[in-house]
């Protein structure tokens, strides 16, 4: 178990001083690390890595310890073995794919270099590859070369900073099923970076949620990233909708409170949040939960229904997004096959089905 | 022309830029990479050699280097002679004076290299030794080039220093510039032309050479 307790400060001239403090205990197997741009995620994996010294706590794994401010400790990154494949990769662009890989492992007898060398090419499918310069590499093929540079030397942890950023679902699934399979075997803790809800649901096992160099949730992915507290969190966690209200009355009986929104007439009936009566709160609601209706429907057990006017209609592949003017703008998405069912264009009149529980109350940070 | 003379000044900057190399290495690394506040008072000092006039230099430079001068006291307690007037001599203020030319070109190179290759090299266990011979050194080569040419041609082309510290006397610190400035006193002015033409044919050939070959070291590298 890797176990970090840390906290650093960062001064910029002109920016308000941030802060990273994390007291986060990493099983083995793999736990995402989600959170807006600026969050501080990488700059807790430069930490465990020993790149970069917090100011206070402790880092150490399996009680070996890396880092200890307190007595003094820091041991330097070639002495921790841990692995890190960078967001940028960092393959070393005069060195073949054979020469980056064995990197690690130079240290090691010829014989068991090799065989370290062959298991790490197999592991991810680069055997071929092996005489190539990075220069020569397409996208996948770079982040297949630098997860196996960053496991040859059998690492006890391993980092990964968005390692497969810009590859399209079908080839980032199988790199992650390649992972998988490696982790299997050696059983660590992966610290997993992205941004990526498409990927945070790939790899499915536990998310930290990160916002401002603070942890603010914990959990599988849909504990987490379904009901964000945080406003820079849904926004990341794909939550289009992102609406302002104060709130109007308290029903602590239903577990629920109805909010009225600025600017409009409109009001919501939300979960109960930890808001008082006419406090500010913001309400994020995801576009795919929000329902389209050409008439004022009826018998429903959704509480929030909303008329309005749509403004305009994006189809986007597979899913059309109407913007829909209740008073206040929300984006709504929907299915080309309902739309043309539903005959919708701009100017038609509408009425949205918003469900209490699609609405989440989230703190301004 | 005079070939004692040329082969004196490719001797002096052969041996200057060999020196000057050993020595603006670590402190081009050094300048690089410390988060040090006061890098900059070093920097102004190594960047001096290019504003002064080279008779300031080469004046302190004798002084320092005499038989009075606390370098030359401590050469003369060490090998029974003075510094001034010699090739040693001449040597060291050359370095000086050239100082800047080797160490820029590096620190250039240094601080444009990628910092996260570096990351990279130490998170895989490399020591900085490692990483400074096997990832620093083969990717700032266009630096290291340019620094050991520059430092070259510049010593070969030098006047002021010379003359302040080594003086003229044949064979041991008569350079070629020098002996062009005496052709042209002497009014021999088709010696001078001889010498003259010739150090800028050498040093044409020298630069295109370095540059061209330089070029094709660094095209596999930059397709990255």
């Amino acid at each position: 178990m890797l176990s970090v307790h840390i906290e650093k400060k960062f001064k910029k001239a002109g920016t308000p001083t941030f802060q990273l403090k994390i007291h986060e205990e990493f099983l083995r197997g793999f736990t995402v690390l989600f959170g807006p741009s600026g969050a501080g995620k990488s700059t807790l994996l430069d930490c465990v890595a020993g790149l970069v010294a917090p100011d206070q706590g402790r880092i150490d794994f399996d009680g070996e310890i890396f880092f200890d401010a307190g007595k003094g400790i820091s041991l330097p990154p070639q002495k921790r073995n841990i692995g890190y494949v960078f967001q940028s990769l960092a393959l070393f662009p005069h060195f073949s794919v054979e020469e980056n890989v064995a990197y690690g492992v130079v240290r090691l007898p010829t014989d068991q270099r090799s065989v370290r060398l062959e298991r790490a090419l197999e592991s991810f499918h680069i055997r071929k590859l092996r005489g190539r310069m990075p220069g020569e590499l397409s996208g996948g093929e770079r982040q297949r070369v630098a997860l196996a540079r960053s496991v040859i030397t059998e690492p006890r942890v391993l980092l990964l900073d968005e390692p497969l950023t810009g590859l399209d679902g079908a080839l980032r699934q199988a790199i992650l099923e390649d992972l998988r399979e490696w982790n299997a075997e050696h059983r660590i803790p992966i610290l997993y970076v992205t941004h990526n809800r498409e990927e945070v649901d790939a790899i499915g096992d536990r998310v930290v949620a990160m916002v401002d160099g603070h942890v603010r949730g914990r959990g599988t992915p849909q504990e987490v990233l379904d009901a964000p507290r945080a406003t820079a969190l849904a926004q990341a966690a794909g939550f289009e909708n992102l609406v302002h209200g104060r709130v109007l009355e308290l029903r602590a009986s239903d577990g629920v409170m109805r909010v009225l929104l600025d600017d409009s007439a409109c009001e919501l009936e939300v979960p109960l949040g930890n808001a008082e009566i006419d406090e500010r709160v913001r309400v994020a609601i995801r576009a795919g939960d929000i329902l389209v209706a050409t008439e004022l429907p009826y018998g429903l057990s959704a509480r929030n229904v909303l008329p309005g006017t749509v403004e305009s209609v994006e189809e986007r592949g597979t899913i059309v997004q109407l913007q829909v003017n209740a008073g206040v703008r929300f984006a709504v998405n929907i299915t080309p096959g309902a739309m043309r069912s539903l005959e919708l264009q701009e100017g038609a009149q509408v009425w949205l089905v918003i469900k209490t529980h699609s609405c989440h109350v989230v703190t301004p940070r | 022309m005079s070939g004692e003379a040329l082969l004196l000044s490719l001797r002096l900057a052969c041996t200057v830029s060999a020196l000057l190399l050993v020595i603006a290495l670590p402190l081009a690394y050094w300048l690089s990479f410390t988060a040090w506040r006061g890098k900059f008072l070093l920097e102004s000092v190594v960047a001096l050699p290019l504003v002064l006039p080279p008779t300031v230099l080469g004046f302190y430079a004798l002084l320092a280097l005499g038989p009075h001068g606390w370098l030359g006291k401590v050469w003369q307690a060490l090998f029974g002679h003075s510094l001034a007037f010699t090739f040693t001599g001449l040597v060291l203020a050359s370095m000086l004076y050239s100082l800047p030319f080797a160490v820029q070109p590096l620190v250039t190179s240094f601080e444009s290299l990628d910092r996260r290759l570096l990351d990279a090299s130490s998170v895989l266990g490399a020591g900085r030794g490692r990483s400074f011979f096997r990832i620093i050194l083969p990717l700032a080569w266009p630096g290291v080039v340019t620094a050991v040419v520059l430092s070259f041609a510049h010593t070969l082309g030098e006047f002021g220093v010379v003359l302040m510290v080594g003086g003229n006397l044949a064979g041991i610190t008569r350079t070629v510039s020098i002996d062009i400035y005496d052709r042209v006193q002497a009014l021999d002015y088709a010696g001078a032309h001889q010498t003259a033409l010739f150090l800028l044919v050498i040093s044409f050939v020298v630069l295109s050479l370095v540059y061209g070959v330089n070029r094709r070291i660094w095209s596999p590298w930059s397709n990255r």
